[in-house]
């Protein structure tokens, strides 16, 4: 028979914001990448919420932005309206959620890819992976064509053997109606690949123009847009932005969810995966917490292509009559048309203990794998593992070292320690609370903590790398200045100080102590510091984060200088645990299980002791 | 740097001297700043290696104790790092006062292990050693989990989990406001923040205080209270509880608990038998006959013998007497308000034990017993379970380091701190209290999330 048999050095499975990352990430290491998907339409496609970013996940698309990844500049291109959250909070929970075009954004990602240099789009779907003693040598098409390459990134999202469920209807397909991947699960079961069925789901799509938007409340964007890439002027995503609404259900929407709980596959056991708790269906919702008398509902436009509006808070799995009935008690939506039904999808993923920090199978040398697939849920997060996936995919073939980013440099480090050291069962969805060090991990210093790493992969450039140096060197000499500025309590200072409600000194002090005052900040005092030097935005800001929070980042810092010392005790791939006396059986199972890289992973494994870690660091000593 | 620890390395005993073990970098910081020489001018910290030094430790302006303290800088040490140890008086009291002192002033308390584990790592042990050592670290630190858990009484477990129950729903509350703004709200909430801190921190406080008495360890003197019939053994013991109602604690679901078995002596624990209550003991050698008193007062640390002065002494007494022999006892020389047919000289001529004359009736005596209790106690000559005030120490500990979180939380909330920063530190405060009952962080807080409110979209 003959068949086309091609050589690269990456294979990419997968088009979604995983893949998309690791397709342009080995492609832009220089290697020979060529990039799968079922469908070339459905590249970096959206088909659940139309936004990017969000608490804490707002964090993850600027660290994947710091490293050189595509998500931040591409939805800066195409959004169509943008937040900064949590405004009144700290600096370290501000986070940036944009509304997308969804087509553009879409368009946009697939321009990017197919000028990218070394990258090759292909449709088709992978059907089997090729491994050879414990070594990925290529995969194998469903049409029966062998691609061989040196390294394979799986980020497969919610395709593999997808269905798609509302009430008793269901479909064997992936989101949005798009083919579903039905034999890749079976090759990876073969190779010995531990798998988990998840489910997730979406809201209806409902008509723009049979919305009543006099009884919702409207929704603006921020008047001052910052972007989402450090590389993005922010004088371009100063545009004209759509508006979103707000409604709320009602008794009597929570009447008709009620009376046809019977008839939701949820409930009648039609399905088996386990769903996210974070992203309830309304259904949950109100069976949950059933004290509550209505929820809030969003209404996002899906872009500026279409008048489809995506009703948030409203995601359900409940049979077609019901949904019509239950959207219509909504105030605004009592004639809306659906145009398409919410439903819910299930589908296989791994078990994500099988994989190394660095994403790679624990089994199959050069076996990468990203995104939803991982048992994540979210579009940045499967973008993050995807950049990891990508850039680690890249240095195994170049034999360079790969690259870890720990739980104290970077939420892409929580989320992939999380996924492969903690017990998963659920989509695992990013959280402010997850990261244990969130106040040196904030949105604002992604850059400063992140361009370098970039650089040192081959990410990013060095004239990018020479900025941040520059920018580090400001931080530090401007806030050495203001620790020692003293200022005196002359007229004009106390003057000040009581036109902003602070108390007029007593005695001497320096500019920073006053920055620390809460009503007063670096901007505040500016008038009474004659000396201040000319500097950009955005290094006034991190002196004045840096200033004013110092005792509560130090106290971190130091935290994070003991994490260190344990992540930094490497365990040998190959330790037999067999033979460290004095384990409890109970670790001995979990560490042979788990295999932590480090003796820090190895303590956050749930069912090992401290007195076991102890044992460890005094094996791993002789 | 690794974290400077401490622990009594001899035995909690009665013996005569007993030795405080500092180790790690800031060692000398700490015995700095609790020990003063002679003339109190010595700077401690200055001294040679391997020298030893006459002097008193300080709780601030309390003295402690008279010690010697031996200086050892490292690496020939023990452990391979700057050492102290503090030759204290031996018994629990004045050992503990010693440890806490420490522990205050900079000091963590080790591990289980830590010391012999710590020698290994810096390369003080032989490499053949190591086998042992990780056997001695997981024994150790199995029997002083089994110890910490049995120790704390049942209703000290159920403050402390009512109190982490309260922070971490707070904790959720805040976060799943982080994670979602638009649903949940935080406006006028650092005032209701504000109030809980203050009660949590009050119930610590409470806990602490009987931390220090060693109220919060299930584990007291184990005291009998013998005598022949009608020598007035109940009014003794009405009169002890009587005047000890101070152990009925604030906190509810306590005061049952502690009724039932526990006397306290002005923050020394009696712990009377160990049959079903006070009631049933009190006539124990009518009811259960001199088998059982034997057996119980075998077991005692401390017997209080109850003489009726008004009649002449019998069979019964110079039973009782006997089984005194080679125990801690105390004889209460009871009914002075009548007239006396035995003398304390007569008693005296037969026990070589402190003799309190008391009136159960007139109420007289009680002080006097009291104080020959503490006698005994800070003098080391009664004693309990060493362990105890190990797992004391460490509850202790931990308890002072959640206080301190809380703290810092109130500062935040005074401070008009936003409201992320409030949930770090009271997760550091749930997560100390986690230590005492043994329970980690885990998936707590998000699992409280998303069972408590209602977020995502």
């Amino acid at each position: 028979m003959k068949r086309i048999e091609e050589d690269f050095d990456i294979v990419v499975v997968g088009a979604g914001h995983a893949g998309c990352e690791a397709a342009l990430a080995g492609a832009r290491l220089g290697l020979n990448t060529i990039m799968f998907t079922v469908s070339v339409e459905s590249i970096a496609l959206m088909p659940c919420n139309p936004n990017i970013g969000g608490s804490s996940k707002g964090h993850l698309v600027r660290e994947l932005d710091a490293l050189g990844g595509e998500m931040g500049k591409n939805i800066d291109k195409t959004f169509i309206q943008s937040k900064m959250l949590n405004c009144s909070k700290g600096p370290a929970v501000h986070s940036l959620r944009a509304q997308a075009d969804k087509q553009a954004y879409s368009n946009e990602m697939r321009k990017t890819l197919e000028n990218q240099e070394n990258l090759t789009i292909r449709q088709g779907e992978v059907t089997k992976l090729l491994v050879q003693d414990g070594r990925i040598t290529g995969v194998e098409t469903y049409s029966g064509a062998i691609y061989h390459c040196k390294a394979v990134v799986l980020c497969t999202g919610t395709y593999l053997k997808a269905r798609c469920i509302y009430g008793d209807i269901s479909n064997y397909t992936g989101p949005n109606g798009l083919q579903a991947a039905n034999y890749l699960t079976d090759s990876l079961k073969e190779l010995g690949i531990e798998m988990f069925r998840f489910k997730t789901g979406t809201p209806a799509r409902i008509a723009g123009n049979t919305i009543d938007y006099s009884k919702m409340e409207e929704q603006f964007g921020d008047e001052k847009v910052v972007p989402f890439s450090f590389s993005t002027d922010p004088e371009d995503v100063q545009i004209p932005q759509k508006s979103c609404w707000l409604t709320y259900t009602n008794e009597e929407t929570h009447k008709i969810i009620r009376d046809n709980l019977d008839r939701s596959p949820l409930y009648s056991g039609m399905i088996h995966g386990t769903g996210p708790r974070y992203c309830p269906s309304i259904e949950d919702k109100v069976v949950r917490f059933a004290d509550k008398k209505r929820h809030q509902v969003f209404i996002e436009p899906e872009g500026e292509y279409t008048n489809e509006m995506y009703i948030g808070g409203m995601s359900s799995s409940l049979p077609e009559d019901v949904q019509k009935a239950m959207y219509h008690t909504v105030p605004g939506l009592e004639h809306a048309k659906i145009v398409k039904n919410a439903y819910a999808i299930e589908y296989d993923c791994i078990n994500p203990r099988q994989l190394y920090p660095t994403l790679e199978f624990k089994k199959i040398q050069g076996l990468f794998s990203g995104g939803q697939f991982n048992g994540s849920s979210g579009y940045e997060e499967a973008a993050a593992q995807g950049l990891i996936a990508g850039i680690n995919a890249a240095m195994e073939v170049k034999g360079q070292e790969q690259l870890i980013l720990d739980r104290s440099e970077a939420y892409i480090g929580v989320l992939i320690d999380d996924l492969v050291t903690k017990e998963n069962h659920e989509p695992y969805r990013m959280m402010t609370s997850r990261a244990e060090y969130r106040l040196l991990l904030r949105q604002d210093n992604a850059d400063l903590r992140l361009r370098k790493k970039g650089w040192q992969v081959g990410l990013v450039d060095d004239a990018t790398y020479q900025k941040i140096l520059v920018k580090e060197q400001q931080i530090k000499d401007e806030i050495k200045r203001i620790e020692n500025a003293t200022i005196g309590g002359t007229p004009q200072v106390q003057q000040l100080l009581e036109s902003l409600g602070s108390t007029p000194l007593k005695s001497g002090t320096t500019l920073a102590e006053l920055i620390r005052r809460p009503e007063l900040s670096y901007d505040a005092i500016q008038s009474i510091d004659p000396a201040r030097p000319k500097l950009s935005r955005d290094v006034e800001e991190q002196v004045n984060i840096n200033v004013k929070y110092d005792g509560y980042i130090r106290r971190q810092l130091k935290q994070v200088e003991q994490f260190k010392k344990l992540e930094e005790k490497k365990i040998p791939a190959d330790l037999d645990y067999e033979k460290v006396g004095s384990l409890r059986l109970e670790a001995k199972q979990k560490l042979e299980l788990y295999r932590p890289v480090s003796i820090g992973q190895a303590s956050r494994i749930s069912g090992v002791s401290p007195a076991d870690i102890s044992v460890l660091l005094v094996y791993l000593s002789h | 740097m690794e974290k400077t620890i401490a622990a009594i390395s001899t035995a909690v005993s009665a013996s005569g001297i007993g030795i405080v073990r500092i180790s790690g970098e800031e060692s000398m910081d700490v015995i700095s700043r609790i020990y003063k020489s002679k003339g109190g001018k010595k700077d401690i910290r200055k001294a040679a290696s391997h020298t030893i030094h006459y002097g008193y430790i300080y709780d601030g302006e309390e003295l402690v104790d008279e010690v010697l303290v031996m200086i050892m800088k490292a690496p020939r040490t023990f452990t391979g790092e700057d050492t102290v140890e503090i030759d204290c008086h031996g018994g629990v009291y004045a050992m503990n006062r010693v440890l806490e002192t420490v522990l205050k002033n900079g000091a963590k308390i080790a591990e289980p292990g830590e010391f012999t584990k710590r020698a290994f790592l810096n390369g003080r042990l032989d490499l053949s050693q190591a086998e042992a050592v990780m056997d001695v670290i997981q024994a150790k630190n199995q029997s002083a989990l089994n110890c910490s858990m049995s120790q704390l009484k049942g209703s000290v477990k159920k403050v402390i989990t009512q109190i982490r129950s309260e922070l971490i729903y707070h904790i959720a509350y805040i976060e799943s406001a982080l994670d979602d703004p638009e649903h949940i709200s935080l406006d006028g909430y650092p005032e209701q923040l504000l109030k809980v801190v203050k009660i949590q921190e009050k119930k610590m406080d409470h806990l602490i205080a009987t931390a220090s008495d060693g109220k919060m360890i299930r584990e007291g003197i184990r005291t009998v209270i013998l005598g022949k019939p009608n020598a007035g053994k109940s009014s003794m013991l009405n009169l002890l509880t009587g005047e000890n109602r101070a152990i009925v604690t604030d906190i509810a679901g306590t005061t049952r608990d502690v009724l039932e078995e526990y006397i306290n002596l002005h923050g020394i624990t009696l712990k009377m038998a160990d049959t079903a209550g006070i009631r049933q003991t009190e006539d124990v050698v009518e009811k259960i006959g001199v088998g059982k008193a034997k057996e119980l007062a075998k077991d005692a640390d401390l017997i209080l013998y109850v003489v009726d002065s008004s009649t002449p002494l019998d069979e019964n007494d110079h039973e009782i007497m006997k089984m005194l022999e080679g125990k801690k006892a105390i004889v209460l020389y009871n009914k002075t308000d009548l007239d006396p047919a035995v003398t304390t000289e007569d008693i005296r001529a037969l026990v070589s034990h402190p003799v309190i004359p008391v009136s159960a009736k007139e109420e007289t005596g009680i002080g006097e017993l009291e104080e020959q209790i503490r006698k005994l106690f800070f003098q080391g000559e009664i004693t309990f379970n060493d362990q105890v005030y190990i797992t004391n120490a460490r509850h202790k500990e931990a308890l002072t380091d959640a206080l301190a979180s809380l703290k810092m939380v109130e500062q935040s909330i005074i401070d008009d701190m936003p409201e992320d920063f409030f949930s770090i530190d009271l997760m550091s405060a749930y997560e100390s209290l986690g230590r005492i009952i043994g329970e980690s962080v885990g998936e707590d807080l998000v699992n409280e999330i998303f069972s408590k409110f209602c977020m995502g979209k």
